[in-house]
């Protein structure tokens, strides 16, 4: 597909989720309390869309991800929380 | 269009989700034995779901004119209690000779802890003992990197498992591309909020190809789209991928993968 159609296709949508994602951080910005390993881990991911960098959906992902390598000791809980501590 | 649901929970769906997945020109079906949503009390409970799942269901689906295949093991969300696990193992061969098995799955990691990865090698070396195939559970969000990590060394390190008789399911951007290096196969699970969503399962078949890929509902007991395969694949059209190409990827692809089971079989 020409960048044209692509366009055409996905910029309302990707539109809305930009916004979304401003209204979202001014939401977390306007509640009382300190930020937490997840938003820090969001704003970090946010960089990661900055100017003419490819593959961003994948370094989103790497930003979010735990990049430790040994299992842990014990599965304590079953979920997951999105993003790791860093 | 005819397409195979490779991976959805059917044990938690309706009736009129068999019959929506039958008219939007679903074939098959395939059921990984996975996690309830509670932990079983005993082996006894596994018992019973590996009977449901080998009896009862294909029943169900039959109904639909569909066929129904399910794959067994322990889920890694019940993979912590290692004595469990053992005693689930040991139940499994009773049931590997049933006509709808088609391997062991889906194994894998949850939190990827010690105890998980025992499990997955326990599972790994029944499959093995068994010759059956594998289809294998990626752990979620910020656990997948590293999950997808250890269970491909784990694989990679059993000489006698053949890398094109394994599929790592619920693959993204970030682990896709290490899974197929592997030549393992790669299934993408189309979920609104924590997998991938039609337009990024699509980019990624563009980005790395259409071979040894296929996609998935996964539909279970939470949030998720029984018919999310026949809607990417109306996805893919509008991205312009032609009627063959959409065939290879929710017909052909899953159904090569699966007939190497002796069991998979579709109707005429
Ligand atoms: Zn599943």
């Amino acid at each position: 597909m020409t960048r044209q159609q692509i366009l055409d296709l996905y910029f309302l949508d990707a539109r809305h989720q930009l916004i979304e994602i401003a209204a979202f951080l001014d939401r977390v910005e306007r509640a009382e309390g300190k930020d937490d390993f997840r938003i820090k881990s969001f704003r970090a991911a946010l960089a990661k869309l900055d100017g003419k960098k490819k593959n961003r959906a994948k370094n989103v992902l790497l930003t979010l991800s735990d990049l430790t390598t040994a299992p842990i000791a014990k599965a304590t809980a079953k979920g997951a929380t999105g993003a790791y501590p860093k | 269009m005819k397409y195979i649901e490779p991976h959805a929970h059917m044990v938690s769906r309706t009736t009129d989700d068999y019959e929506r997945m039958a008219l939007a020109g679903c074939e098959a079906v395939c059921e990984p034995a996975f996690w309830a949503g509670f932990d079983r009390s005993s082996v006894n409970g596994f018992n019973d779901y590996f009977s449901q799942l080998t009896e009862h269901e294909p029943k169900r689906a039959a109904k639909f004119g569909l066929k129904h295949f399910c794959w067994l093991c322990i889920n890694s969300k019940e993979a912590e209690d290692v004595k469990l696990a053992e005693e689930v193992i040991a139940l499994i061969p009773k049931f590997l000779g049933r006509e709808n098995v088609l391997g062991i799955g889906e194994i894998g990691l949850n939190k990827n802890s010690r105890n998980e990865l025992r499990v997955l090698e326990m599972q790994v070396e029944l499959a093995a003992k068994f010759n059956q195939l594998i289809l294998v559970h990626t752990p979620h969000l910020e656990d997948k990197l590293k999950g997808t990590r250890l269970i491909l060394d784990v694989l990679k390190n059993d000489k006698r498992i053949q890398p094109g008789r394994v599929i790592i399911d619920h693959v993204e951007e970030h682990t896709v591309e290490m899974v197929l290096d592997c030549g393992m196969w790669a299934g993408m699970t189309l979920y609104p909020q924590t997998k991938c969503t039609p337009a990024r399962a699509i980019d990624i078949l563009e980005t790395y190809g259409r071979e040894n890929i296929w996609m998935n509902s996964a539909c279970d007991w939470g949030v998720s789209d029984p018919l999310a395969v026949p809607k990417t694949a109306l996805e893919m059209r509008k991205r312009g991928h032609g009627g063959s190409a959409i065939e290879k990827i929710i017909f052909q692809n899953p159904k090569k993968f699966l007939k190497q089971s002796k069991n998979f079989k579709l109707g005429s």
